[in-house]
């Protein structure tokens, strides 16, 4: 019984990094959303699961926001601000999405070597999330850095703090800050849907940040 | 808790003002009450100095160290609030903001001064993070103000760097719960920064390790340590003139405090490694990449910004070198950063509204034109590129002397990062400065009262610091061990 709980609880971290990694080689703006929306509802599985292993009601809360905003308001959002952008088109990585798929190997390896090692000692069950969590916030780094489309880059961040969520719940008993930064993350989410990308469209055509990159500002 | 109580005022002030402030009409208004808000609170943190402490709870502390950045904080947050109330309405005159643009402005700016004030206060290390994380979103938003191109480039960098700064120190902070939670406990004890102190000896050195490369990296995103610091020159370029003499002034500074809070945790713990080296390095890159990349600046904001990225190397070094002497140093090199780094902000600021521009290029003979700017404008200069007899160079003295005495190989490094920037910064400034004076003549409206308070305070920091204050950050230095 024992063992099941832990092989359950290790499924769910280990599809949060699988979804991380099919997020690397959507080539559309809207299957990424809808990536990055299932990657949402393995986290709410995984944050549950843990609420139910260490006993924490609270933790549902944040299952049960992680699956309303991530999964559901912020999708639902993005493919609203894509439609009236008309920006369906594809999306240019910077890196051949063999060379990404390699650099996320990579970065999980190095994730669980780390990890693993560093926190020897710790509480088996912690420990292996931690490792998940540290792959799943590398990728998301990576989705950012590859993707040159704002939209994607949001979304790369959304991951890439879906994978802090998974590590603070993991943290046995860790308090408040499960609930902060998840609302933290709907202000991130909401201030770049609003702000950022409002703006960005008032005056540009393009959400492509590239668009931005001409200006250096030290060209005279 | 009974009566006046310092530590609640200095945060109420701003929260509730942020909040007024965003709903009040007419800008005129709003930025006197700006002003009124930031009195309140420096007057507030200035009164931390005389009543008694309260004891630390889980979420607030008020100690010797987190004091001096309050008062920093607060004294230049309400020069900075007199300036601006002078300089924005010249904006809006030119028709570069609209009325409804200053008063999310207005709150703003007390948004960012209670999320300094929070994570100086904060003695939870989730705490600490949110606050960092509220101010570094309020800049955010101010920074893209203007809406132009440049901009909202400026602001998108600083967003997409700032957040993943933000996200490894979270990672970070989550390792050191970990570390912390076998020995401690669970729930908020192991997050409040007075056990972890405490308590650090018995933590597992391996996760401490990992979790300061975190932080580290994370805080040090925000500190602007290269090769962290993309975001830090555009930030400061493009938003209100205001809010570059904060950013340099104030949010690096509560980046910086984050950094020291965990040095000192991990100071405790003799096993893991010792965290001076990295920040030795740290700084030193920091310290000579800048002084390089002031030579090629076109931007007199970009120069500055620069500078503030050799000044914080400058920083993080002599704390890492740690000692009472060189921590001693690095306090007294914050401070007067602080004052001076918006100083020169300020004056840039009204030769930008006289000019119209930001170029170098384009700026000529100030000291003949304007003589009441152009020579603050050289004082400053002077001052930050360590001449005597301003405060810097007393402090950049005692960082390179403490050096030599403990570690001649580093110091020569040191000594050659601060001679590039000298260097540079008086090529760039001679032009400025002096020549034949070119482009629109006019005057500018804004308030200098800041400006020569600010010189002020540095010039007397060099000539003569008063003893209490002496005494004061020696107390600091050797806590900070």
């Amino acid at each position: 019984m024992e063992r099941l709980v832990l092989d359950i609880a290790h499924i769910l971290a280990g599809g949060l990094v699988l979804v991380s990694i099919a997020m690397l080689y959507q080539d559309r703006l809207t299957s990424m959303i809808n990536v990055f929306a299932a990657h949402a509802i393995v986290l709410s599985m995984a944050v549950a699961w843990q609420a139910w292993l260490q006993d924490a009601p609270h933790l549902y809360w944040t299952a049960l926001i992680a699956i309303v905003f991530k999964a559901i308001v912020i999708p639902v959002g993005l493919h609203r601000i894509v439609r009236r952008l008309g920006i369906h088109r594809d999306i240019e990585a910077a890196l051949s999405t063999g060379l990404t798929m390699m650099a996320a190997m990579g970065l999980v390896a190095l994730s669980m070597a780390l990890m693993l090692d560093v926190a020897a000692e710790a509480d088996p069950l912690a420990r292996e999330d931690l490792a998940f969590a540290l792959a799943i916030v590398l990728i998301g780094l990576l989705v950012m850095v590859t993707r040159r489309n704002a939209v994607s880059q949001v979304i790369g961040f959304m991951s890439l703090e879906n994978g802090l969520i998974l590590a603070a719940t993991a943290a046995k008993g860790m308090p408040l800050v499960v609930e902060i930064s998840v609302a933290f993350s709907v202000l991130v989410a909401f201030i770049v849907i609003g702000v950022f990308l409002f703006r960005i469209r008032e005056r540009f055509d393009s959400v492509d940040i590239s668009a931005l990159d001409d200006y250096r500002g030290e060209r005279q | 808790m009974t009566g006046f109580d310092p530590v609640v005022i200095v945060l109420i002030a701003p929260a509730f003002s942020a909040l007024l402030l965003a709903l009040l009409p007419g800008y005129v208004l709003t930025s006197r009450l700006n002003v009124l808000a930031s009195l309140v609170s420096l007057v507030a943190a200035f009164s931390l100095f005389g009543v008694e402490r309260p004891a630390p709870g889980p979420y607030l502390i008020v100690d010797d160290l987190n004091i001096v950045f309050i008062a920093l904080n607060c004294f230049v947050g309400f020069t900075t609030s007199v300036f601006s109330a002078s300089y924005i309405a010249h904006e809006l005159e030119t028709g570069k903001l609209t009325p409804a643009y200053l008063r999310f402005y207005h709150g703003m700016y007390q948004a960012m001064m209670f999320g300094m004030n929070l994570a100086f206060v904060s003695n939870n290390i989730g705490l600490m993070w949110v606050a960092v994380e509220l101010a570094t979103l309020s800049t955010v938003v101010m920074v893209g103000l203007y809406r132009t191109h440049e901009a909202l480039e400026a602001a998108w960098k600083y967003f997409i760097l700032g957040s993943v700064g933000i996200a490894l120190a979270l990672f970070g902070t989550i390792l050191v719960y970990m570390a912390a939670q076998p020995v401690i406990g669970e729930g908020i004890e192991a997050m409040t920064w007075t056990n972890l102190v405490a308590r650090a000896d018995a933590f597992d050195p391996a996760l401490l390790n990992v979790a300061f490369v975190f932080l580290m990296l994370g805080y040090g995103t925000k500190v602007g340590l290269a090769p962290l610091h993309a975001w830090l020159p555009d930030a400061h370029a493009e938003g209100p003139t205001p809010i570059s003499a904060v950013l340099s002034g104030l949010l690096l500074n509560v980046a910086l405090f984050a950094v020291l809070r965990f040095k000192m945790m991990m100071a405790v713990n003799t096993e893991a490694i010792p965290p001076g080296p990295l920040m030795v390095t740290l700084g030193l890159v920091s310290l000579i990449f800048a002084a390089f990349m002031l030579y090629r600046r076109g931007d007199i904001k970009r120069l500055f910004a620069y500078s503030s990225i050799e000044h914080m190397g400058i920083i993080v070094f002599a704390f890492g070198m740690g000692g009472p002497l060189a921590n001693f140093a690095g306090l007294l090199h914050m401070t007067m950063h602080s004052l001076t780094k918006s100083a020169i902000f300020f004056a840039v600021g009204h030769i930008a509204q006289i000019k119209g521009t930001q170029k170098i290029a384009d700026l000529r003979g100030l000291t003949e034109s304007h003589p009441a700017l152009g020579w603050a404008l050289v004082a400053g200069v002077a001052a930050i590129a360590g001449l005597p007899p301003f405060g810097v160079f007393m402090s950049e003295f005692l960082v390179v002397t403490s050096t030599f005495a403990r570690a001649p190989l580093i110091a020569v490094p040191l000594a050659f990062g601060l001679l590039i920037a000298f260097g540079a910064l008086f090529l760039r400034l001679t032009g400025v400065a002096f020549g034949k004076p070119v482009g629109p003549m006019g005057v500018s409206h804004a308030s200098y009262a800041p400006l020569y308070a600010h010189l002020a305070l540095v010039l007397m920091a060099g000539i003569w610091l008063p003893p209490p204050l002496v005494t004061w950050f020696q107390n600091v230095a050797a806590l900070l061990g």
